[in-house]
């Protein structure tokens, strides 16, 4: 039988704010434990959550940016549960009344063509603390740190339809949100998670199959393994004839399986209700406008403006506009050079596999985009040749200096001087009769070689067209 | 020094003349409390250090000519406001030994204007009843008779401002838990608008509903002590930006041509005959001022019961989640793992009252219950607001019992939840509407006080007490003290 899989993600998105959603201990990653855990935080008697107006305005951000409704009234509840590192025995959430909804993201397929995912709705919620296990001999340690991290998550709707349309649809989002400056996506750190819903069901039918949720996923690698595999694991539970068990699982990496949660974890009533000691947001008009004003360009946008602008390739686009630094300092190196290809190539190539080797942001680049665009400026000048940038590249990002001072300190200036050249191609006439032979024989490829030749001789520092140029010349084509 | 029972406006005249000092007026106070309370169980902790030292600031500030009317005025806090470095228990197993590192907004507030606590006075525990009975530290009993609750949540305040071992108290009141307990022990107990004063530093009982109050000797009083903790907080959501006016300045406004409001549904069978005649003879006294009576109806105050024991149980079950000896109250010794850890800690911690609320809420709140409980019970609740609105429409104030009876005794009512729950019948429709109401002593029915209840529509606090005042101006009903004539 052949099997449709529909899959629909919940993505935990933690929000960039320098303060908790509900108190004003700091959401810095990697403080000591429960240094970072105000008396909100704690969950005191007496102690009451005031919203953090920050969180309200990325949410709009993000809902305008996703096409959707943002609600003139969203509401605060109470998801009440028991667990050690939820401090006050329930999670301030929002539930009837999200702050967004009804959105939609559009997807490129790798066949190229699009796919428009419905986003029935972002929320805010507080996060909750950590319980730790390790080196705390057989007891259970709580942290708070984390307790009150701001998050919104945004939940899609069933609509994806394999693990990597589901991977395709998490990158974008992160992509987005990045973009959009709520958070900063950090993975490693728990800052961007989701958990995924996943059905199978015989091809054509309607009538959607029984789900599991696999919760917390934290890299783009384990959602796509943990969705496969639970597919696979669907698809053979019911081909086997029996039935997928409504119930939440866990991925584990080590093993690259996913397991069923104890069933006593998950049988919550969580009695959700409206929570007193917030009042309703209400959002009008005018704020919406002031949030819309403020928009950055979206990854979309951009990428329709660089193929329209600077028309660079897909592949360089799709690089380029990946993070809005990226594309920043892509825009910063092509403004101060006339070859637009000549910046993206650059950036997309040289720089980002230099980035790559060092596990650098390219915030944090070694050679900013200035420095960078002085050094395709002496390509363009024909002050060296690219081979030489190489090299100039590689000093810059070794010593921090800048394009000029290594090209003078070593001597790197392009050979143009044509008196100098034609006495370097006589010589490598001279040295290499055989394929002077070939190609005046017809074997136009040996003038490449010749030319090498030539560039060899000068250490790479000639002008190769120019070289070209005296070499035919002399060789009488 | 001074003789028993004095108004805060009084004593503020004895240290303004320099006719006392601060610190005799806080050892004055002390040493009634030992002298009377280890019968009466008002307070659950009495700081004489704090207060003696608190006492010489204040009297320092007299020097210096800082101080303003209350500096220097002994009062007490109710054992649910947050007070930084002292017990603050909630009359609870739970919180027996929980000392805060922070200060309520209204403590904060009361400190700031120099006036000295000299403890913390004893309630139902987390507030939770209306006769002061269960407290972990033991009932409070009514100064007019020690075999009679003085009523609760907020009775130990209202026991130690009627027997004179304090000018004031604070109290809360979620369900009429300033106003009951100041009926049944015969002071002036006023509860304002919700929002009004902040929540910030209140354990939290029922928080759509809880609101700080004063409990004291007269609407003078109250007047200044509101004006102090009145105004909006930023560390509470839900408290009002609203301007605070002089209440002082409304207080002698003249009634006549005000409008009275007498819901006839206050005077149906529940209510004590003698209670309601004492209630009557109130309303002539504004009569008399030139006020006019009008009929009014509540429709839905049958109601009110009912929907207050869904609301409320059901955030109180969710405010007490905290309580699970992880990281502060009791912790049970006897666990092993997370689950018994939470059960026991709050099996051992809570007692039955606050159990069967968490139960009640819980259930109300659960997946098949909560349409037809919770929600339904917020739909009658503004039901129950609208009824009150439409009143104030055609009057200025509405009027009538506090109570259906005076003093119940000790033990009663405590194994009859339904009957206990009853008496709160004309004062949670007030909380459930968000307004604000007061409780003036208005007679006396075998030798126990009757309190007339005044409530206005939202932030008419300078209202409510500017009739209070009136009222009390023309009778001395607030003036009489248990125990006199009886040698």
């Amino acid at each position: 039988m052949e099997w449709e899989t529909v899959i629909g993600l919940e993505i935990h998105c933690q929000l960039a704010t320098n303060s908790k959603i509900f108190g004003s201990a700091s959401t810095a990653y990697g403080a000591e434990p429960n240094t970072q855990a105000c008396l909100v935080t704690l969950g005191y008697p007496g102690v009451l959550p005031v919203l953090n107006g920050e969180v309200v305005v990325m949410a709009a951000r993000f809902g305008i940016a996703i096409d959707a409704t943002i609600a003139p009234r969203s509401v605060f509840a109470r998801k009440n549960y028991f667990y050690p590192d939820l401090p006050k025995g329930y999670q301030i959430s929002q539930f009837e009344l999200p702050i967004v909804h009804d959105g939609h993201i559009t997807l490129t397929l790798d066949d190229g063509s699009e796919k428009r995912v419905g986003i029935t709705r972002a929320h805010l919620e507080e996060d909750a603390g950590k319980s730790l296990h390790e080196n705390m001999d057989g007891k259970t340690g709580i942290d708070l740190n984390r307790a009150g991290t701001p998050l919104l998550e945004i939940v899609s709707e069933p609509e994806l339809s394999s693990a990597r349309e589901a991977v395709n649809y998490m990158r974008r989002i992160h992509q987005l949100v990045r973009y959009l400056g709520i958070s900063d996506g950090n993975m490693q750190e728990g800052s961007f998670r989701c958990d995924a819903n996943i059905s199978v069901r015989p091809k054509g039918q309607q009538e959607l199959g029984t789900r599991t949720e696999l919760k917390n996923l934290n890299s783009f690698r384990f959602v796509e393994k943990a969705i496969d595999f639970e597919i696979e694991r669907q698809v053979e539970v019911l081909e086997d004839g029996g039935e997928v068990v409504q119930e939440t699982r866990l991925y584990d990496a080590d093993r690259d399986e996913t397991r069923a949660m104890r069933g006593k974890e998950e049988a919550n009533d969580y009695r959700y209700f409206p929570d007193p000691d917030l009042l309703p947001v209400e959002l009008d008009e005018a704020f919406i406008v002031g949030v819309r004003e403020a928009m950055p360009e979206l990854p979309r946008a951009k990428a329709a403006r660089f193929a329209a602008d600077y028309g660079l390739k897909q592949a360089d686009i799709d690089l380029l506009t990946a993070s809005r630094d990226t594309a920043d300092y892509f825009e910063a190196v092509a403004a101060s050079i006339e070859d637009k290809r000549l910046a993206a190539n650059w950036v997309a190539g040289e720089l980002s596999a230099a980035l790559n080797r060092a596990g650098l942001d390219i915030a944090a680049s070694k050679i900013g985009a200035s420095s960078l665009a002085g050094l395709l400026q002496r390509i363009e000048d024909n002050t060296i040749s690219g081979k030489i940038a190489k090299e100039v590249f590689a000093a810059m990002w070794d010593e921090g200096a800048e394009a000029n001072a290594i090209i003078e300190s070593r001597g790197l200036e392009q050979i143009t001087d044509s008196g100098e050249l034609e006495t370097m191609v006589d010589q490598v006439i001279a040295d290499n009769p055989e394929q002077v032979e070939q190609f005046r024989g017809g074997k136009e490829k040996v003038l490449g070689f010749l030319v090498g030749q030539v560039m060899k001789a000068t250490q790479g520092k000639a002008n190769p067209a120019k070289v070209n140029e005296i070499l035919r010349a002399k060789l009488g084509s | 020094m001074p003789e028993q029972r004095q108004t805060i406006a009084a004593l503020s005249r004895l240290l303004g003349a320099g006719k006392a000092s601060s610190r005799e007026l806080v050892q004055a106070s002390l040493d009634r409390i030992e002298e009377q309370d280890k019968e009466l169980n008002s307070f659950v902790t009495v700081t004489p250090e704090q207060a003696l030292a608190a006492a010489d600031a204040a009297d320092a500030a007299r020097t210096q000519g800082t101080a303003g009317p209350l500096t220097g005025v002994p009062m007490a806090h109710k054992d649910i406001f947050c007070t930084a470095g002292i017990t603050t228990t909630c009359a609870s197993h739970m919180l027996e030994n929980f000392v805060s590192p922070y200060d309520a907004t209204v403590v904060e507030r009361l400190a700031d204007a120099g006036m000295v606590s000299v403890g913390k006075t004893n309630m139902d525990e987390f507030a939770m009843g209306s006769s002061s009975e269960t407290s972990y530290f033991g009932a409070v009993k009514n100064p007019w008779d020690t075999a009679r609750s003085p009523g609760g949540s907020s009775g130990g305040s209202a026991a130690a401002v009627a027997a004179g071992l304090v000018p004031m108290a604070t109290g809360t009141d979620t369900g009429g838990s300033v106003r009951q307990p100041a009926a049944l022990s015969g002071v002036t107990g006023f509860k304002p608008t919700y929002g009004r004063v902040s929540r910030y530093g209140i354990v939290a009982f029922a928080s759509s509903l809880d609101q700080a109050g004063v409990l004291a000797l007269s609407a003078e009083d109250t007047a200044l002590v509101m004006q102090v903790i009145a105004g909006f907080d930023a560390r509470d959501s839900t408290c009002s930006p609203a301007e605070v006016p002089d209440y002082a300045a409304e207080l002698d406004a003249p009634l006549k041509g005000k409008t009275i409001g007498i819901p006839k549904e206050y005077f149906d069978a529940g209510l004590d005959s003698a209670c309601g005649d004492a209630v009557h003879a109130a309303l002539e006294v504004f009569k008399q001022q030139g006020a006019k009576l009008r009929d009014v109806s509540l429709p839905n105050l049958s109601l009110a019961v009912p929907t207050y024991y869904v609301v409320c149980p059901a955030e109180a079950s969710s405010n007490l989640s905290r309580y699970d000896g992880v990281r502060f109250g009791h912790r049970s010794e006897d666990a092993d793992d997370i689950e018994s850890l939470f059960r026991n800690s709050r099996t051992e911690g809570f007692g039955d009252e606050v159990k069967r609320r968490i139960m009640t809420g819980t259930y109300v709140l659960s997946a098949g219950y909560y349409d037809a409980y919770y929600l339904q019970a917020q739909k009658v609740r503004q039901l129950i607001s609208d009824d009150m609105q439409r009143c104030f429409d055609e009057v200025d104030i509405i009027a009538g019992p506090t109570t259906p009876t005076p003093a119940f005794r000790l033990g009663e009512k405590i194994d009859d939840p339904v009957q206990m729950y009853l008496n709160d019948i004309y004062t949670v429709s007030v909380n459930l509407a968000g307004l604000p109401g007061i409780s003036i002593p208005c007679g006396s029915v075998d030798g126990l006080p009757v309190g007339l209840q005044l409530v206005g529509p939202h932030f008419s606090e300078a209202r409510v007490l500017n009739f209070a005042h009136r009222y009390q101006q023309e009778t001395d009903w607030h003036e009489q003290a248990p125990g006199e004539g009886q040698g």
